[in-house]
């Protein structure tokens, strides 16, 4: 295994006065795409928003690159690397393509290269440059925020649940965009309910249930072992998407 | 039949609607108000009056819209700018009262110079002081900034004391040009201009720099700008002041405007700028302005045609937008 680029020890997440993450152990190793699985509430969008500093961990340690990042400000987090693309995409609907994308780069311009190769990630974003985002289809909406966190190099993408609700043909279009990434050398932790997608990209896994880490390995290792899968996951996870 | 079909998304269009309603309205009262000179009088002074309430309207918008505050002592500011124009107007009474046009013009300059700089410090203060302390909790918010808004008044008293105390406009801006029958007072020709150039300075920040940007963003979705690395807090703390700033500049306008200087002007245009808000759709900038107008005009027509339903007239004017469009004119898009 190669270097580890982030690292939660035993984090704890209150919201309020809800206890929902209860010890969670995870590693992300650099240059790999880990996949956090689990049901429906099991604690994987507050995971990331943990890391992001959205929530803050009440009890243990997140490290990022060495760094002790538990108790960082949201904008430090992302400005040491990390970027997020949120469960509901946080695309800015009053904005243009355009202008989304270009609040991603921190110095106010998109670099040409970097551009047209996420134009050919995602070519209706060009089409749709100067197009308001709030009057995009869903799909092109996924992919504008998948856009927004590569359009500069950065560390390490928090991706929550890319394929919610998407079209099985634009699904198979983001999971080529993926391959493409990891191709690229970008780690990436990717939170999915469809298994097929998790099969084919995932390098580690995680399980998540209840606000806790259930397995962690390879994601070939957990593909072939079907009784695995059943325990863990049961028997519906496909029929989520 | 693998074809993947290709949705394009419709075409944006500004939403003209709301732009219509301010022309529209102002035609229908013609006829009501029967004589052309006295519908150019009342609206030219309702123009005035809007650009004025824009003014002060226009940060308490964006601070709603950046931070969820809802601060109902917003009309400190107008209040302290207003009587901040003495500090200038004492020392320098002789030029208010010369009839040099260039003196004439520096002693404004100075006033709205001196009540932008005072109110924008005292904005600072008063984030950090009156509404840091309550971030994310409303009701605490409206009752934390309702006492600041009366410990100003009070402030006010003391300092210059509890009287209305009359001031003069200088003399260049006394008067009224004669158009044709009707006549246009020289200082409403003034305010709408000066509106008009803060509107197209706020719209050109908004819409083409990047604080703009920031801006515009994070009154949608203040969470994602700051996970895309930018500091939100800092950002509203310039919003909060430079809101402040306009604001005493709304209430330097306006004192002039009245010729009346009282500790409770803030107050009484509080409730009015809170309708211009709600009206526009909080966080909406253009939704201000348009709101600000159609408050303006509905004021003065109904006040000159049925002065009984003056009082009541806005919020009438508040139900109906709210009724047709339940997140105000110019909605946001909130995530
Ligand atoms: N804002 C919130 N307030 C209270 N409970 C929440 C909030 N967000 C999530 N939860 C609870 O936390 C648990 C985990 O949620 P979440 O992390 O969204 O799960 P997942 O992403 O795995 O579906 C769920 O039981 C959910 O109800
Ligand atoms: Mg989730």
């Amino acid at each position: 295994m190669s270097e580890v680029l982030l690292r939660l020890e035993g984090v704890h997440t209150h919201i309020g006065r809800y206890h929902i993450l209860h010890g969670v152990d995870l590693l992300v190793p650099r240059g790999e795409l880990t996949m956090l699985l689990g049901r429906n509430g099991a604690g994987k969008s507050t995971t990331l928003r943990t890391i992001m500093g959205l929530w803050k961990a009440s009890e243990g340690r997140i490290s990022f690159g060495g760094q002790d990042i538990t108790a960082a400000a949201t904008p430090d987090i992302a400005q040491a690397g990390i970027a997020y693309v949120p469960e509901n995409m946080g695309i800015f609907a009053d904005l243009t393509v355009r202008e989304n994308l270009i609040l991603a780069a921190r110095r106010g311009e998109i670099d040409p290269a970097r551009l047209r190769w996420v134009f050919g990630l995602f070519p209706a974003l060009e089409t749709f440059w100067s197009l308001a985002a709030g009057v995009l289809s869903g799909g092109q909406k996924q992919m504008l925020a998948i856009a927004r966190a590569i359009i500069e190099p950065r560390e390490l993408l928090l991706v929550d649940e890319p394929t919610k609700g998407l079209a099985p043909a634009i699904i198979m279009n983001m999971i080529s965009a993926f391959r493409e990434l990891k191709a690229a050398g970008e780690t990436i932790l990717l939170v999915e309910q469809n298994f097929t997608a998790a099969k084919m990209l995932g390098d580690g896994v995680a399980i998540m249930d209840d606000g806790r880490i259930v397995h962690a390995g390879t994601m070939a290792e957990l593909a072939e072992d079907a009784g695995l899968q059943q325990r863990l996951l049961g028997p519906s996870m496909d029929t989520h998407q | 039949m693998t074809a993947v079909a290709v949705t394009l998304p419709p075409k944006p269009k500004v939403d003209w609607v709301p732009l219509a309603i301010v022309p529209v309205l102002a035609l229908i009262a013609l006829p009501l108000v029967g004589s052309f000179s006295t519908w150019v009088t009342l609206t030219v002074a309702a123009l005035a009056m809007g650009m004025m309430i824009f003014l002060m309207a226009s940060g308490l918008t964006l601070v709603f819209g950046l931070m969820d505050v809802i601060n109902f002592g917003h009309g400190v500011f107008i209040s302290i700018g207003a009587y901040l124009a003495l500090l200038v107007l004492g020392p320098m009474a002789a030029w208010v009262a010369s009839d040099s046009v260039i003196e004439n013009v520096i002693v404004l300059l100075a006033c709205i110079g001196v009540a932008m700089a005072g109110t924008g410090a005292l904005g600072w203060a008063f984030e950090r002081v009156v509404v840091r302390p309550v971030y994310g909790q409303h009701l605490k918010q409206i009752l934390i900034t309702m006492g600041g808004l009366i410990v100003a008044e009070q402030m006010i008293h003391v300092v210059w004391g509890a009287s209305p105390i009359p001031i003069s406009l200088p003399t260049t801006f006394r008067g009224a040009f004669v158009v044709g029958e009707a006549a246009v007072e020289r200082y409403r020709v003034i305010a709408v201009v000066l509106g008009l150039l803060v509107f197209a300075a706020m719209y050109l920040v908004l819409n083409r720099t990047r604080i703009g940007l920031l801006i515009r963003a994070g009154v949608e979705n203040a969470e994602m700008v700051e996970a895309l690395g930018y500091r939100i807090r800092r950002l509203f703390v310039g919003v909060f002041i430079v809101g402040s700033g306009l604001a005493g500049l709304g209430g330097v306008m306006w004192a002039f405007y009245r010729q009346t200087l009282t500790a409770g002007m803030g107050m009484e245009v509080n409730v009015l700028i809170f309708i211009v808000i709600i009206v526009g759709g909080l966080g909406s900038i253009g939704g201000c302005f348009i709101g600000s107008l159609l408050v303006a005009l509905i004021a003065n027509y109904t006040g000159f045609l049925v002065p009984k339903l003056a009082l009541v007239s806005n919020i009438l004017l508040m139900v109906i937008v709210l009724l047709w469009r339940p997140q105000g004119l110019y909605p946001v898009a909130k995530r």
